[in-house]
């Protein structure tokens, strides 16, 4: 049997990676990636907190359900987003986009 | 070393590899290869937490909708020079450092903190009961209608943010 | 006399008895018992990859046969370039045609991409073929996941990525555009066919192939033959079947996405085609055809998979007739096709369903015959069927009032802005 601790360093792990590239990457798109990285890792320490504690406990599940359905949500609108800022900028280099700057 | 733990190795490997490429590729079209490649490992780990229904999901949502989604997106923003821009910001090395930071401290705290864990055999019927509790009114019911509703409005605001004129 | 009773006995349940065989074989060899599951999973799974190999050899033949036939030609055939009697043999010189064709690699390709398409599209075909249950029992199928038809739906979701690898590294504008158009058709036509499958596991009541052939007493084809149109529509896009072939349609995009693989590469993307073709048949049978049963399988399990094969080989023809007789569709028709017709069309067969499926269990207290449930649902896909029939008719009758109209007022018979 694989040790808890061992899937929530995996997904600690996961979620620092995309923390290093929202933080780190130019590209708004690379930027969306990362995010992507950071919300695997919490739903695998959601699934692995659901199946060590009591898996007949339904609320593990689809609280992972409902990240999914948020984590579709959120790409689909941050994507609109970016294709739209190229549009109208020629850019989704973050570090350019700075109208809103003082 | 036992089956799973293997498995589990395999998996994981897959996984950080392709999320270590995904910051860190110098194309931009590879780093979305490897996000699908790291999608794919984290569907592995969900087989091994014995909940198929979310490797599946995983596969179908992930891979098949958001990763094309991503690689459209790439496609409908590329310069026009061809070479590909600088990766990273300038800011680079205390990102790092922050990363690091942080993976320090939520190791630690996973590692030596005594969960509790019972290891409980799976139920035969643990699809039935999640499909169960999301349209029980006392369940989940609430949650999944927003959740449609959620749906719904990125849908008709991805399309109306990049609708021409 | 004896030896043909048991000689029978035998065949009735043959692959079952084969493999029960080969066990026997390899225990007597001293493997341990995990060795010996290991080694009988690895034969079930060859045996499992190679039938959809096979079945696509015959199917080659078979397809170009017919359609020369339907369209008043010859097709392979034993005299000029001989390819055996009756052409047989014609799928064999295509495969030896392709392998000793030369590897082009273009200039400027993403290589690792390029190469690994091919490749990743036949695994993602032959991924499927570990739940489809050829027979009764727990032996004749891959493996009987709880989750059966979502692996499958999610195994041909997840394969569309390769199409972009195909036509991004390709390093050519009309490989990318082929590639995004193979995706947009994909990807819209997955959402009726998901909707048809719901339908049929609301039903049913579980994701499991065998459950879902169980509960086949009456065909679901004649219980609920909006599903199984709506799927089997939907099925024809996305393996790329003559209405909806935009995909590789030679004359209008170069072949779209792979327009720059030559020899074996190429080879690979026709055989997937076909492997395609095999799978999203298998999967109506087994949804919509009832599967393995039939008549005199409990007797005869062997007869199973017999019927399975009957079965999916005319679900094969019939798309077979629509590839024959049909000229293609732009890009814009199908996507409309999709999106306003097939995907309401779809959610309104899933509401029917879903009302009906339940009026059943609560109104009719007690054990209702599967013959009078599927009566039911066949009486409310007909309903659905004439409203759909009243609509598309009405909204025919204004088209055609506006056209007259607008031609009335081109001829200036009429005051236009009064």
């Amino acid at each position: 049997m694989v040790p808890l601790q061992w899937y929530l360093i995996l997904a600690a792990t996961l979620f620092c990676v995309g923390v290093y590239g929202v933080l780190a990457r130019r590209n708004a798109v690379a930027i969306l990636m990362s995010v992507e990285l950071m919300l695997n890792a919490v739903i695998v320490n959601l699934l692995a907190f659901w199946r060590y504690s009591d898996p007949a406990v339904v609320v593990g599940q689809a609280f992972a359900v409902f990240v999914y359905a948020v984590a579709a949500a959120e790409v689909a609108v941050g994507l609109a987003l970016a294709v739209s800022i190229y549009r109208s900028r020629q850019t989704v280099d973050v570090d350019q986009l700075n109208l809103l700057k003082w | 070393m036992t089956l799973q733990q293997i498995f589990f190795f395999v998996f994981a490997a897959l996984t950080l590899v392709g999320g270590l490429a995904v910051v860190t590729a110098r194309k931009l079209f590879h780093a979305a290869l490897w996000l699908l490649l790291t999608f794919f490992g984290v569907a592995g780990l969900y087989v091994l937490l014995e909940a198929p229904f979310f490797a599946a999901a995983q596969l179908f949502v992930y891979m098949g909708a958001i990763g094309i989604l991503i690689i459209f997106a790439i496609m409908l923003t590329r310069g026009i020079m061809r070479q590909d821009a600088p990766r990273f910001n300038e800011q680079w090395w205390l990102a790092g450092l922050l990363a690091i930071v942080l993976l320090v401290v939520l190791g630690w705290l996973a590692w030596q903190q005594p969960w509790t864990t019972t290891a409980a055999p799976i139920r035969e019927d643990s699809l039935h009961l999640l499909g169960l509790a999301l349209v029980d009114p006392e369940g989940f019911a609430l949650p999944f209608e927003v959740a449609s509703v959620l749906l719904v409005m990125a849908l008709i605001g991805a399309a109306m943010i990049v609708k021409e004129g | 006399m004896e030896f043909l009773s048991r000689l029978l006995t035998f065949l009735s349940n043959a692959i079952v008895n084969v493999g029960g065989w080969i066990e026997g074989l390899l225990v007597n060899l001293g493997l341990g018992e995990p060795l010996v599951s290991l080694a009988m999973g690895l034969i079930g799974a060859a045996v499992v990859g190679f039938f959809p190999l096979l079945v696509v050899i015959f199917l080659i033949w078979a397809y170009r046969k017919l359609i020369a036939r339907m369209q008043g030609r010859l097709g392979p055939n034993s005299s000029g370039t001989w390819a055996g009697p009756y052409g047989i043999l014609q799928t064999f010189a295509d495969a030896i045609k392709m392998l000793t064709k030369e590897d082009v690699r273009p200039q400027g390709i993403d290589v690792v991409p390029y190469n690994l398409a091919p490749i990743l599209v036949v695994v993602v075909s032959l991924m499927v073929w570990a739940v489809i249950p050829f027979g009764p029992g727990d032996a004749l199928v891959g493996t009987d996941l709880t989750i059966g038809i979502f692996y499958i739906l999610a195994f041909s979701s997840a394969g569309l990525f390769v199409f972009l690898m195909a036509g991004w590294s390709s390093n050519n504008k009309y490989a990318t555009v082929g590639a995004f158009r193979a995706v947009a058709q994909l990807i819209g036509y997955e959402i009726p066919q998901l909707l048809a499958v719901l339908a049929v596991v609301m039903v049913v009541g579980s994701l499991r192939m065998q459950d879902i052939v169980a509960a086949q007493d009456v065909m679901f084809l004649v219980a609920m033959p909006v599903s199984a149109l709506i799927f089997f529509l939907a099925s024809m896009a996305e393996i790329n079947a003559r209405p909806f072939e935009l995909l590789e349609a030679e004359s209008e995009l170069v072949c779209g996405y792979f327009v720059e693989y030559s020899g074996m590469k190429f080879g690979m993307f026709y055989l997937a085609e076909f492997m395609n073709t095999v799978a999203v048949a298998a999967i109506f049978t087994t949804l919509f055809l009832g599967g393995w049963r039939g008549p005199w399988v409990d007797q005869a399990p062997i007869l199973g998979t017999l019927w399975f094969l009957l079965k999916m080989g005319l679900v094969i023809l019939g798309w077979m007739f629509f590839q024959m007789t049909l000229p293609r569709l732009r890009i814009d028709q199908m996507l409309a096709f999709n999106w306003k017709f097939l995907v309401p069309l779809g959610l309104a067969n899933l509401c029917v369903v879903g009302l009906v499926n339940k009026g059943i269990v609560a109104a009719l207290v007690g054990e209702v015959s599967a013959w009078t449930q599927a009566g039911i649902l066949l009486g409310a896909n007909l309903v659905v069927i004439l409203a759909t029939w009243g609509i598309l008719a009405a909204s025919e009758r204004r088209a055609w009032r506006r056209q007259e109209t607008w031609q009335a007022a081109q001829a200036g018979e009429l005051e236009v802005g009064a």
